[in-house]
């Protein structure tokens, strides 16, 4: 179960991890939707490029430029948060919305907590992998945290003193 | 000053909310100690080594006589009826219970205020001058910028787990009173030939166990663009800041790495995507902002209130609090006052329910409601009448709050230290009350003049040693007892400068003598009205050195007593921790 598009909703997808004895170039996708590390990407490119239910994800530590101009190959692309407290992710996934245009899922994965969800979701997860031994139904709640927002990011293009008229009470 | 309209109070009503939710599922076991930590750092909540600390914002030092009733009433209710006032104008309250903090946090939105990240890796509240919008050498009033920065930083959805904590300090005036050298960004609000208004922008300046100055990296950014630019850094901080190791995590060591001028190019990168975006501040947004800041309904006067003068002549007391605690306004027949927090054996920047409640009233009656905490963890009344000095200073000596001490060498910097923080190497706050003790006598303090002595428990430099005239530093040795490294001829504003060690540490018992020993060298080798630190500069550490350890210090054995001791408690119950308290962080 992952939660996507705001509701918590089935999930057929894998996410492929090299185990410690494994190479990027060397380990076998097996046929399906799988999501791939970024370096198995770049090491069979030739072979994997032909098909349409392959997802990759970033480590905190990998650069998203990497992807320039082959974003909308991947029917996923997922952004591993090793520890939660590892804030990469946060500006690996805005780049890759405004930066490189990618438009299709993108699914936070890895240390994946209901009070991180709501600044995720700003900017420009529309989907979580929320960590196993947490109840998804109660991390959904963290979406809906806040109901203002003051400044802008993907989600939310105008900042609030652009979107609203704001009051201006002088005693 | 700044009020919130329905937006402002909405995010922090829900954020009570929010951390309201956290901390029972928290206190149900939903969440882990490990979990909760920086949800709570992000609210301004510690565990410390006696019970709970949280940290109140002051956005820029700014407060409402309102406000300051209700750190009062927090002091009452929650607390043992005092806070502490810090070098980052905030107050912290030290004997909280974890049940009773989303309570507090209600209690605090209800009067426009919260604990936002004043703590955790992310970016803290806005620091800048005391004396905004009175003071006479002002080019341009920073609050309004201040304000905009506070509410685009508060819950930057991308900026809230950056490598470490991150600060921003701004000021407007020709006297940096806001340390803008030694902060992550420091802003410099200014006017151009043209008389556009636009920063000047230094980046990765900070104290801690790498001091260092700050770079510029934009000597004119128009105002236009300060949101953009300042995210632009931080989108750059927050991939290539380090992360493997925490001691290397702040923006200095970056921009150290990268240089100041590979730094700049990364941000000028990422800047030319979102330059003259949504973001880009309006004039209309601007001019809302700044009408919350705009000058009281002053009285006229023709020039100094001649009634001043004669009392001074009358009164010694009274010309020594003048000369010391009053400061000038660039309003005729107006004064800025500063209410000392740095009376004799009381911590630094410590003040009781009752003269927080005093300081509320005087503000009601003498300076517009209003009140500013100082860096130097005083208060200060903007705007005061000269013609009411005199009461005031009356009112404010029967609350223990009009030492004339300003500047002189009881107006100590100081750390809470070893006996309220678990980072603490050393005592702060009992070796600050030595030290005062020691140098009691205000015509001696008089005759050192202006000095300022910094002191922190640990190398993180919350009491700003590196930047002292004389700096304090507990060190952590092998033998794990509590010594103390001094340094001389740092320097905070315009000037800063990093101080230097001036030799092998001393134990608490010695340090009082070290510092009789820096004095004398200091009154040997004076020139006229030359300051310590002019002397410092001038002379060199030299001189100094070879007096302090020509001899051996003896301790001093008056130091030995329990009244100097590690404050203990028999009745505080210790927050129930679930890691051991003095593990490194938090």
């Amino acid at each position: 179960m992952i939660i996507k598009n705001k509701a918590v909703v089935s999930d057929d997808w894998t996410v492929l991890r090299l185990a410690e004895n494994e190479t990027a170039e060397a380990v076998f996708v097996p046929a399906g939707k799988i999501i791939v590390p970024l370096k198995v990407w770049q090491a069979q490119r030739a072979a994997l490029q032909t098909r349409t239910d392959l997802g990759v994800w970033l480590n905190s530590d990998e650069r998203p430029e990497v992807l320039q101009g082959e974003v909308e190959k991947f029917a996923v692309i997922a952004v591993n948060f090793p520890r939660f407290a590892d804030g990469r992710g946060y500006s690996i996934a805005y780049n890759l919305r405004a930066r490189l245009g990618y438009r299709g899922e993108l699914r936070a994965i890895g240390d994946v907590l209901r009070d991180q969800l709501f600044y995720m979701q700003r900017v420009g997860f529309d989907a979580f992998a929320v960590r196993a031994d947490k109840n998804i139904h109660d991390a959904l709640k963290g979406l809906s945290d806040f109901s203002e927002l003051y400044q802008t990011s993907w989600d939310q293009k105008l900042p609030l003193f652009r979107r609203v008229q704001r009051e201006s009470v002088v005693e | 000053m700044y009020r919130y309209d329905k937006y402002d109070q909405q995010i922090v009503n829900e954020r009570v909310a929010q951390y309201s939710d956290q901390v029972r599922r928290r206190l149900s076991g939903e969440l882990a100690e490990d979990e909760f930590r920086p949800l709570r750092l992000q609210n301004g909540l510690y565990m410390q080594i006696h019970a709970y600390m949280l940290r109140v914002a002051v956005p820029y030092g700014l407060i409402s006589s309102k406000q300051m009733r209700m750190f009062a009433h927090i002091a009452r209710k929650y607390d043992r009826g005092y806070g502490h006032f810090t070098t980052r104008q905030n107050i912290q309250f030290n004997w909280l219970k974890l049940e009773d903090t989303p309570a507090i946090l209600a209690d605090l939105a209800s009067v426009e205020m919260h604990g936002i990240q004043t703590s955790g890796n992310c970016i803290r509240n806005i620091s800048s001058d005391e004396f905004a919008g009175v003071a006479a050498d002002e080019i341009v009033d920073p609050r309004p910028y201040a304000e905009i920065l506070r509410q685009w930083s508060t819950f930057h959805p991308e900026f809230a787990f950056l490598p470490r904590k991150f600060k921003i300090a701004i000021t407007g005036a020709v006297t940096d009173r806001a340390a803008i050298q030694v902060h992550d960004i420091g802003l410099e609000v200014l006017k151009n030939a043209h008389g556009e208004i636009g920063f000047r922008v230094l980046v990765g300046g900070g104290l801690g166990r790498t001091p260092i100055i700050g770079s510029e990296i934009q000597d004119f950014l128009p105002w236009q663009h300060m949101m953009s630019y300042i995210e632009a850094i931080m989108r750059v901080y927050n991939q290539y800041g380090r992360r493997d190791n925490i001691y290397k995590a702040r923006i200095k060591i970056l921009v150290k790495a990268l240089g100041a001028a590979e730094f700049k190019r990364q941000v000028d990168a990422e800047w030319t995507d979102i330059k003259d975006g949504p973001s880009t501040l309006t004039v209309e947004e601007l001019r809302r902002v700044q009408q919350y800041f705009t000058a009281p309904a002053y009285e006229k006067f023709s020039g100094n209130d001649p009634t001043v003068d004669a009392l001074k002549n009358e009164n010694k007391a009274f010309a020594n609090w003048l000369q010391r605690n009053v400061k000038p306004h660039k309003i005729p027949g107006y004064a800025a006052v500063v209410l000392s927090l740095k009376k004799t054996a009381i911590a630094p920047g410590d003040a009781s329910d009752e003269q927080m409640d005093a300081a509320a009233d005087l503000a009601d009656r003498f300076s517009f409601g209003e009140l500013r905490i100082t860096h130097m963890q005083n208060l200060v009344l903007a705007d005061v009448k000269q013609a009411d000095l005199f009461t005031l200073w009356k009112i404010a000596a029967a609350q223990g709050m009009a030492t004339p001490n300003i500047g002189l060498l009881s107006d100590i910097i100081c750390c809470p230290g070893g006996d309220f923080c678990t980072l603490a190497n050393a005592r702060s706050i009992p070796l600050a009350r030595a030290i005062s003790e020691r140098f009691e006598s205000l015509d001696f303090q008089h005759d050192i003049g202006e000095i300022e002595i910094n002191m922190s428990g640990c190398m993180n430099s919350c009491g700003h040693n590196h930047v002292g005239h004389i700096g304090v530093l507990g060190v952590d040795k092998q033998d794990g007892g509590e010594w103390y490294q001094i340094s001389l001829g740092g320097d905070q504003g315009n000037k800063s400068a990093i101080g230097k060690v001036i030799g092998p540490s001393f134990t608490f018992q010695q340090v009082p003598e070290v510092i009789d020993r820096l004095l004398h060298v200091y009154v040997r080798e004076r020139i006229e009205e030359e300051k310590l630190i002019d002397t410092v500069r001038r002379v060199g550490l030299t001189p100094f050195k070879e007096y302090v350890y020509a001899t051996p210090v003896e301790p001093d054995a008056k130091l030995d007593d329990e009244a100097y001791g590690l404050l203990k408690d028999q009745n505080s119950v210790a927050a129930s921790y679930a890691v051991p308290y003095f593990t490194p962080r938090f």
